[in-house]
């Protein structure tokens, strides 16, 4: 097979020449050829695109973040980080030679970048869409792969149909809501605030009557590829029209997606075959998914989701800030992992259910508040931190804490990985003070935001600004504080330091 | 190597009888060597720098390695200084302290061309027949000679 690599770390000097090496070793020992891009010190020479083109996966040996990733979109790849090859190349060989074997044979797959990439995939890979689906990982991490592809296609309608009803809030006053589409197809009347408001409302709503079946589809997809579209977005709009909303189209999406899947390794005769993708599977596992939303699972997934509606509508005071609280926790404590995304998952799902609610106040719009405030405060805060008390920070750091302005600013959280991951016991439990404190007191003021990204560009559409801003202040200053005080406190002694290490195997 | 680069190891940064009570105590001993011969300008504050990178991730490598290493503003040319410690020193390496200890000095505006010989050195470290050389040499000159004939730019 033919493979390439990317090898860095962070001096830039010794493993990333080592990790490189034991790769090409390796890959000669077992008759594979392999061309490695090493990002260090020595300056790298980049790969030639027909060589990334040839090769059957990528092996991303790095302690930095890639440089210029999206060349490899659409290639299955293993992650392992600079210290994998040094130790044992011939397993990480083994491991690219099964996410390859796996995408060869047409599993759901391809993965394209991890994370946040989706577009840059689907622009520079082929023309399909990307999942977010690695060629690897257990059935836990494949669950939450196929439920990240769904979230992530569902995220800009959530943020372009969220933004274009606040606008129509604020332009229309907020009965806007009761606006018919006759109102403007009649006759629209430019000078009418009322008229513009409706247009924007009503375009909003349009935009958002797609959550659910683009959720539920895109899970589908992740799952079983293309013949798991149709029975996914179906099954998503069925859930819509039962009432099951959000939670419905999560359940569809993977009923529909698991039985598309299903279907395509059906052994079929081979003069159906042709027609089993484009018209079979679509028609039969819609059949299905639509049976069993309508018939079976419609009911008790809308009395869950109505619970959960309720459950969060009953949540105020002392419960709300506690879940704000929570919230800001999870935000920070992996900054774009996992819990992080659950934490958003959850906000976001809120917004989708509040929808187009006419309550500026609705208690799912304060989640979201608090949300995105818990995650703009660890690039926030770290930049900060740098400016405080710069002989903490290496001069990368000092340089890096410059742009987590801009990135906390726009609710990236992960501007803070850098210094996480330089640090993880000192750096994310400052953060994870810093963001509980924010979720809390975006709680308390009861600021709201029915938009789902954009940080501090989407003021405007915050309900109690000023007290969200003095919430992210709040929540900037103590994490700074933190890092400040932990940062010190472990350098106070080189044998308060050496001891530190010696208990904590390999700060990776 | 061209003429204008001194060479990456002399015989007079070689220890081959390190004993050392750890890491630090390693580190040091052979930053004294480049620090006596001019190539580390403050041997503290290039210490200090290498504590910096150890604390990220220990260096130990597999095959009983240790690498200590920095970029470092107090560093003059790029530079080896190699410590043979038959006792061993604990690196946190995957299978045991480290028998060799090599301590990778580089300047931090170093043009590419230092950094290609570092380079070439690091990817070395990886063969197993290189690291067996070093620990059969004879003498200091021997395990210098072995490295400058061994590591070239390709």
């Amino acid at each position: 097979m033919k493979f390439v690599a990317i090898t860095s770390c962070p001096t830039g000097i010794a493993h990333t020449y080592m990790a490189a090496e034991a790769l090409e070793q390796a890959a000669r020992a077992a008759g594979h050829e392999m061309h490695v891009e090493t990002q260090g010190a020595a300056g790298s020479t980049p790969l030639e695109p027909d060589v990334i083109a040839a090769a059957d996966a990528v092996v991303y040996a790095a302690d930095l973040e890639v440089r210029g990733r999206e060349r490899f979109a659409g290639k299955p790849f293993v992650d392992v980080g600079v210290k994998a090859p040094i130790n044992d190349a011939a397993a990480v060989l083994a491991a690219a030679e099964e996410a390859a074997r796996d995408a060869a044979e047409g599993a759901p797959v391809a993965g394209g970048e991890p994370d946040g990439g989706a577009t840059a995939a689907a622009a520079d890979g082929p023309p399909a869409p990307a999942t977010k689906v690695t060629a690897r990982g257990g059935a836990g991490t494949r669950v939450r792969q196929w439920l990240m592809t769904g979230v992530s296609y569902m995220i800009p309608f959530v943020a372009a149909g969220g933004i274009l009803i606040a606008l129509g809030f604020m332009v229309g006053g907020y009965q806007i809501n009761e606006a018919q589409p006759d109102d403007i197809v009649s006759g629209f009347n430019a000078a009418s605030a009322h008229d513009w408001g409706a247009l924007l409302f009503l375009t909003g709503s349009a935009v958002f009557a797609f959550l659910v079946p683009v959720l539920a589809g895109f899970i589908a997809f992740a799952i079983a590829d293309r013949p798991g579209l149709v029975p996914g977005f179906l099954g998503g709009a069925v859930s819509v029209t039962v009432g099951a909303g959000f939670l419905g189209g999560l359940v569809a999406g993977f009923l529909a997606g698991f039985l598309a899947l299903g279907l395509t390794r059906l052994p079929v005769p081979a003069a159906v075959r042709g027609v089993m993708p484009v018209v079979v599977t679509p028609l039969v596992a819609s059949f299905g998914t639509g049976l069993a939303m309508f018939v079976v699972l419609g009911r008790p997934l809308a009395a869950l989701m109505d619970g959960l509606n309720g459950w969060l509508g009953s949540l105020s005071g002392g419960s709300l800030v506690l879940l704000g609280t929570l919230i800001g926790l999870m935000m920070a404590v992996d900054m774009g992992g996992p819990v992080n995304k659950v934490a958003y998952t959850f906000a976001t799902a809120g917004l989708a259910a509040a929808g187009a609610s006419a309550n500026p106040d609705a208690v799912e719009f304060t989640v979201m508040a608090a949300a995105m405030a818990a995650g703009m405060t660890p690039p926030l805060g770290l930049a900060l931190a740098t400016l405080l008390r710069a002989r903490l920070f290496t001069p990368g750091e000092i340089q890096n804490g410059k742009a987590a302005w801009l990135l906390g600013a726009s609710f990236i959280t992960e501007g803070a990985i850098p210094f996480a991951a330089a640090d993880p016991l000192r750096v994310i439990p400052a953060l994870m003070v810093g963001s509980g404190v924010t979720g809390g007191l975006v709680a308390v003021f009861g600021a709201t935001l029915r938009a789902p990204h954009g940080g501090i560009w989407v003021t405007p559409l915050i309900g109690h600004p000023l007290l969200f801003l003095l919430a992210l202040l709040a929540g900037t200053a103590v994490t700074a504080l933190g890092v400040c005080l932990l940062k010190s406190l472990g350098r106070r002694s080189t044998a308060a330091d050496a001891r530190s290490d010696a208990t904590t195997p390999a700060g990776v | 190597m061209s003429e204008s680069t001194p060479r990456l190891i002399t015989a007079d940064l070689v220890l081959p009888g390190l004993a050392a009570a750890d890491r630090e105590d390693a580190t040091r001993q052979l930053a004294a060597l480049l620090h006596k011969a001019g190539r580390v300008t403050d041997l503290d504050g290039f210490l200090a720098d290498v504590r910096a990178r150890e604390s990220q991730m220990p260096t130990g490598l597999p095959g009983r390695v240790g690498l200590p290493h920095a970029r470092s503003a107090h560093v003059t040319v790029p530079s080896l200084a190699v410590g043979r410690c038959p006792a061993g020193v604990d690196f946190q390496g995957p299978d045991g302290t480290a028998t060799l200890v090599f301590l990778i000095a580089a300047p931090t505006g170093g043009d590419a061309d230092h950094m290609r010989i570092l380079a070439a050195l690091a990817r070395r470290l990886v063969h197993a027949e290189f690291r067996s050389a070093l620990l059969d040499a004879r003498d200091a000159a021997e395990i210098a000679d072995t490295v400058t004939r061994e590591v070239v730019v390709s």
